[in-house]
């Protein structure tokens, strides 16, 4: 029997920053029976435009997205709720009332972030391993807030070693564009997420977001710290 | 050249200060309380959504709601005036005390004087003014503006509170709290029992009656709308519902909320001055309904601020709110909440930037009452204010090129290669220590990963593609 048709939108990010992250999704997905694909022509989900509300540059990035990710079949996987909220949750709003409304509905339809897929809607059995580490396990704000996303960690991480991790549900800091343009404040509220790593004991911090993983990994390099970063992909795959 | 003060200015000075220490123990403190305030409540949930279906039903029925309750008001005694902005709010009541023949007046909590600046104003008609909530008392003392719409003087620790009182009220050095609390005790009950007129606040007017309802823990506001012989009441236009049942969700929720209590110590309800046989009672009542930029929110796409109960939550919850302190905000109303109202109040320019002043990260809309979809008119404003060319060049050009290469599959591919190859340079083992331009603000604080020498779909290309 042939496993569920999964098309992978890596996100811009994990593209250009981070191609491990994306082989470790691949893999997490393949080792879970899936037949992935991978649309070649995907730049990005337009959030960063949209969230400083530059709406027009957002449309245009959108309407690619939507145009590629239509042309395609299955399930479209993201390893990222911020990514796939702003597909599922922003897109509506951003083409409402104009001739690209369907589409947006259409492909939003069919978009599910890595960990709810993989929990929920095939029930892969996968889990993540990280023979050794003290996990602390940081929640990103969009996917915990918008799309829900809470416990599906929680039974990846099972078999993992995890440590208590005070604040992990509060936001990093990060906020895209808001990481540059109030650094000092973006900086402060990363300083008391890193506090509250460092004090966990942990000695390695998996999230399922790459964009926070990034502030926080860029934090605790500068810091000197030896708290390795990883995204919960990479748990899960072999390519870690 | 001197740089405007921004929110990020006012921020950057406060952050890591003693007054930041203050708010972020301040904050720790309300946030356990309301978090088992709504653990042991069984319908917490259901109390939110009857709550916001109760506020969103005032808002769209405000005009009929406001005319039944002015009627009310009229029939029990009391005189209602309409102020279209500050100006005219504060003629008003400067015109009413003067008629009454006032020198003396005693306030309780208003944040909504606080957006009129009505004391700076009255004081300039030479007329003593006086907080009694002991947050305003403090903050009056001090010279300095609240920071908190519930907890004014949540920037300030006990002991500086101690060391205020010596200096401004000659009194021996203490900061154990019931003690402080004796002091301006003491020192207000003789103003209190002066006093010519007491301004209120209101925190909700019930239609039905025509009564207003306020909420305090420490009874000033009883003693303000009670003692002296005249009160004027000084009321947001949107703080109405229709029926008493719905006032008693809005206050639970408020209580909750706010301070994780039941509810405030106090409610107080007046409907009206003094009738024949009250014991007590104002011989004089006036309530001025207050627009002041209100009617220009409610016909935007912003409108649902306006169902805003004013507990504070979203300030507490914010991450933000919690680095800077109120006071970064620069305005009244501080926080996600004051972030989408002082725009529309008091128009984009300069408070465009404060809906930028937050991660998005929509802890305010999880703990919001009314569930106000906050996040979502955060980016309302910014599209405005994107809209209106207020955002700065790099970020609008950088943007747009941004847009038009990823959504180009072959420009895309070539960006990422040079992007890699142009940051070696830059980089050390796979990180930059330090980017130049707009990237400057990152590498501040955080080192940032060097592009990747194959992408993802480099690699994709050369392993799957066959």
């Amino acid at each position: 029997m042939e496993g569920p048709k999964v098309q992978l939108f890596v996100t811009c990010l994990v593209d250009a920053l981070a191609p491990e992250v994306g082989r470790a999704s691949l893999d997490a997905l393949e080792k879970a029976g899936c037949e992935v694909s991978f649309p070649l022509d995907q730049g990005c989900c337009g959030q960063p435009a949209f969230n400083v509300g530059l709406t027009a540059d957002a449309r245009m990035m959108a309407r690619h997205t939507l145009e590629v990710l239509d042309a395609t079949e299955g399930t479209i996987v993201i390893p990222s709720g911020s990514c796939v909220t702003m597909i599922v949750h922003h897109y509506p709003a951003l083409f409402d009332g104009t001739p690209d409304a369907d589409l947006a509905a259409r492909v939003g339809g069919r978009v599910r972030e890595l960990t709810q897929f993989l929990v929920d809607d095939i029930a892969a059995g996968v889990e993540a391993r990280c023979d050794g580490c003290s996990v602390a396990f940081h929640h990103s704000c969009h996917g915990l807030r918008e799309l829900g996303l809470r416990g599906q960690a929680d039974e990846l991480l099972a078999a993992v070693n995890r440590v208590e991790f005070e604040g992990d549900e509060e936001c990093c800091g990060f906020g895209g564009l808001f990481s540059v343009e109030m650094p000092a404040v973006s900086t402060a509220i990363m300083d008391t997420k890193l506090d509250r790593l460092e004090a966990s004991g942990a000695d390695t911090v998996v999230g399922g977001d790459f964009s926070c993983l990034l502030h926080i990994e860029g934090g605790l390099r500068r810091r000197g710290s030896s708290i390795a970063v990883k995204h919960i992909a990479q748990l899960l795959g072999d390519d870690s | 050249m001197t740089e405007p003060v921004t929110f990020l200015s006012r921020a950057e000075a406060l952050i890591g200060s003693h007054e930041a220490e203050a708010v972020e123990a301040g904050i720790r403190n309300f946030l356990v309380r309301r978090e088992s305030s709504f653990a042991e409540f069984p319908i917490a949930e259901e109390l939110r959504d009857r709550a916001r279906a109760i506020r969103l039903h005032s808002l769209r029925h405000l005009d009929r709601l406001l005319a039944h309750f002015a009627d009310r008001v009229g029939e029990a005694g009391a005189t209602v005036h309409w102020a279209a902005d500050a100006e005219e709010a504060n003629r008003i009541t400067a015109g009413i005390l003067e008629d009454a023949g006032a020198r003396l007046v005693v306030k309780s909590k208003s944040m909504v004087s606080e957006e009129l600046e009505l004391n700076h104003h009255l004081e300039g008609e030479g007329l003593t003014v006086v907080e009694t909530d002991l947050g305003e008392f403090i903050v009056q003392l001090a010279g300095d503006t609240p920071s908190h719409i519930i907890a004014p003087v949540m920037h300030m620790t006990r002991q500086d509170v101690g060391r205020l009182f010596v200096e401004k009220l000659g009194v021996p050095y203490t900061d154990d709290p019931l003690e402080l609390n004796r002091i301006a005790r003491t020192h207000l009950r003789d103003i209190f029992l002066r006093a010519d007129a007491g301004i209120s606040g209101v925190n909700l007017a019930v239609a039905e009656t025509g009564s207003m309802v306020l909420v305090t823990n420490e009874g000033n506001g009883r003693y303000t709308t009670t003692s002296p012989r005249l009160h004027i009441a000084l009321m947001g236009m949107e703080r109405i519902v229709s029926r008493w049942e719905d006032a008693a969700v809005i206050l639970e929720t408020l209580a909750r909320s706010a301070t994780g209590q039941h509810l405030s110590v106090y409610t107080n309800v007046v409907t009206g001055p003094r009738r024949e046989g009250d014991p007590d009672g104002p011989e004089e009542m006036h309530v001025i309904v207050i627009d002041n930029g209100r009617s220009d929110i409610l016909s935007g796409d912003t409108a649902e601020i306006l169902a805003c109960i004013r507990c504070g939550a979203c300030l507490n919850a914010c991450p933000v709110f919690r680095t800077a302190g109120g006071h970064a905000y620069g305005t009244v109303y501080s926080g996600p909440v004051g972030s989408i109202v002082t725009p529309g109040l008091h128009g984009m320019e300069p408070w465009w930037e404060l809906p930028y002043a937050s991660t998005l990260c929509g802890a305010c809309e999880e703990v919001c009452p009314v569930r106000i979809q906050i996040p979502t008119m955060l980016l309302r404003l910014r599209e405005r204010a994107a809209r209106e060319g207020r955002l700065p060049g790099w970020l609008e050009k950088g943007m747009s090129r941004y847009a038009n290469t990823v959504s180009d599959p072959s420009r895309w591919r070539r960006s990422k290669r040079w992007a890699s190859r142009l940051s070696g340079p830059l980089s050390a083992g796979g990180w930059i220590r330090r980017l130049p331009g707009p990237g400057r603000g990152w590498t501040l604080s955080r080192d940032m990963r060097r592009p990747a020498r194959e992408s993802f779909a480099d690699w994709w290309r050369s392993n799957r593609e066959s």
